[in-house]
């Protein structure tokens, strides 16, 4: 229990998405400029992960692994698939992606119409793919692991981005110079607040 | 006074709109402005004005340092003295550390405001007096020994990327003077951390005397040496090693007197951050899970730039959250992180800085709730004024 709680704060703070691995950065830049849709997307990921971290983990444990196939019979004991990993866990995230936006669309339109091709876009995000990959390397063991840190990763994300939205609400008055509006200011926030969230590197819990 | 009147008369009408040096106005508006007060008048209407201004505003901020600084100037003599084992007057603890201290703020002073002139200059804005106060700040948050390029370095870059870029005084996101040291602090670790930068001369290979040791309270802290903690009082008066401004907790008290009495710096920040800190010093406490947590609240606040950062630096107008609610959350949060930051992070021993850094990432998060609740709360109070009508 308090491994998993570890793991969690880890995948917010320490390990974080956005500002450790700048990972998932195209809908951050770009669909963060209001608060409402960032939240809406940062939910999105968050539940995207959620569903698709511990699946491709399942089809990792028992399917793609070296020696994954032994329960099946005795002779694939030594069967390694995982060259199809990439594959397969893209193949699951863009079934759950069309899963999700299929949901956003019934029930919230005008989220859906906020964030246009960007929802359909979560399927090559890469924090989604990279949390799977994550997950495969650190060769985490029981799915409850894999849940925590799926959904750290994710809020992780959601607090990136919204924090970042609101930055840029702020920021919409001001006198950016000329050439550094939109995406150029974005990257030098994102880099500021990325030596603010090295406060958490180097801590050991 | 009066010659210099003269010659600014002289020149002012080629500075103006269709003058020779038209280029050159705001340049010539802040020399005015800080020479004398600016002597516009309004024609039409009424207008309240209040002698409140920014440059008044930034004067206080600067009276309010002062104590901590010249306090700062003595403990730097009165440090050096200690590690040679000579007892130093007072006066010669003061202009030792005063030489060692004026180079400081004068490259931080010309560095800064020098891109600020340019800045103004090339984008045809007045130059702001925003620099006043974040110029006297970096020197006070450095460590004596720093070598002057990177004060220089990293104030440029502070002041170029962290406010320029972002339209210059009023609309930057992270407080300048605290990305300076950020800055500092993560591209030439060696000359802000250890036990040797804190006190002159130490990492020159001056002559030391036995049992001297330049480590700060935190960096013991940090090593897990608790006993070598000094005395309460010793850290409430300042005569500890440390950054040049944050030693002496009274001197810091005197400011935050003068900002609480002029009203300038906000007292829900204060207080809350005040709040944050003794509450996570006490959940630690009851956790008690290494020596660190064991430390008592007291203590906590008074080693390192805790005080210093929550009087000068979390109280910031322009970084940190603007609504009274987020007030609150913004500090308890900064209080929270920093005592955090310091337990758990072996790494950074002061944990300040950085944990007003990153609530300056979240004030505008803070602010859009708070404002977005205010919203929703009067729409359903108007709604049910119309239902009961």
């Amino acid at each position: 229990m308090d491994n998993l709680f570890n793991l969690f704060v880890r995948s917010i703070f320490i390990d974080n998405m956005i500002f450790a691995y700048f990972l998932g950065m195209c809908s951050y830049l770009a669909v963060s400029k209001t608060v409402k849709t960032s939240v809406g997307l940062g939910i999105a990921v968050t539940f995207v992960l959620l569903i698709t971290a511990p699946l491709n983990w399942l089809v990792d444990f028992y399917v793609l692994k070296p020696g994954a196939l032994k329960w099946l019979s005795a002779d694939l004991a030594d069967l390694d698939l995982s060259y199809l990993s990439f594959l397969i866990f893209i193949a699951v995230i863009a079934a759950m992606v069309q899963l999700v936006e299929m949901f956003v669309e019934k029930f919230s339109p005008p989220l859906y119409n906020a964030l246009g091709i960007f929802l359909p876009l979560i399927a090559v995000n890469c924090a989604i793919l990279g949390v799977a990959l994550f997950v495969q390397e650190r060769d985490y063991q029981t799915i409850s692991e894999v849940t925590v840190y799926a959904v750290g990763s994710g809020v992780g994300w959601f607090l990136a981005i919204t924090a970042i939205a609101a930055i840029k609400e702020k920021i919409s008055y001001s006198a950016i110079p000329p050439g550094l509006r939109g995406l150029g200011i974005s990257f030098i926030i994102t880099g500021l607040m990325a030596i603010a969230f090295m406060s958490f590197m180097g801590i050991k819990i | 006074m009066k010659t210099l009147r003269n010659f600014l008369d002289k020149i002012k009408p080629q500075v103006e709109k269709g003058g020779r040096f038209e280029k050159l106005r705001s340049t010539f508006d802040a020399f005015e402005t800080f020479l004398f007060v600016p002597d516009k008048v309004t024609f039409k209407g009424s207008h309240i004005r209040d002698v409140m201004d920014m440059k008044r505003t930034m004067i206080v901020v600067i009276l309010a340092l002062v104590p901590a600084l010249l306090f700062g100037m003595w403990n730097v003599g009165y440090q050096y003295n200690l590690s040679i084992g000579e007892t130093g007057s007072l006066m010669n603890n003061f202009w030792f550390g005063f030489g060692k201290v004026l180079p400081i703020i004068i490259v931080s002073y010309v560095s800064g405001l020098a891109v600020e002139f340019i800045f103004a200059q090339y984008r045809g804005h007045e130059v702001n007096e925003g620099f006043l106060v974040s110029g006297l700040l970096i020197p006070m948050i450095v460590p004596v020994t720093i070598p002057l390029w990177m004060v220089a370095v990293s104030t440029i870059f502070a002041v170029v990327i962290g406010k320029e870029a972002f339209g210059g005084t009023g609309m930057n996101i992270f407080n300048p003077a605290l990305l300076t040291r950020a800055f500092m602090f993560f591209a030439y670790p060696a000359d802000m951390s250890g036990d040797q930068v804190w006190v002159w001369g130490l990492n020159k290979g001056s002559h030391v005397v036995d049992g001297f040791s330049g480590a700060t309270p935190l960096g013991n802290a940090g090593l897990g040496l608790f006993d070598k903690l000094p005395e309460l009082s010793d850290m409430i008066i300042g005569t500890i090693p440390g950054s040049i401004g944050e030693t002496s907790k009274i001197a810091i008290l005197i400011g935050a007197a003068i900002l609480l009495f002029t009203g300038i710096g906000s007292w829900r920040i204060m207080l809350a951050t005040l709040i944050g800190g003794v509450g996570m010093t006490l959940i630690f406490n009851a956790a008690d899970a290494n020596e660190y947590m064991k430390i008592d609240p007291l203590t906590h606040i008074m080693m390192g730039g805790f005080l210093f950062g929550l009087v000068f630096m979390a109280t910031d107008p322009v970084t940190s959250a603007q609504t009274n609610r987020g007030k609150w959350i913004y500090g308890i949060l900064v209080g929270m992180f920093a005592i955090m930051i310091r337990v758990f992070n072996p790494a950074y021993p002061e944990g300040m800085m950085l944990a007003i850094l990153l609530m300056n990432t979240f004030a505008p998060l803070i602010d859009h709730y708070v404002i977005q609740s205010n919203i929703s709360k009067r729409l359903k109070r108007s709604k049910l004024l119309v239902q009961n009508k």
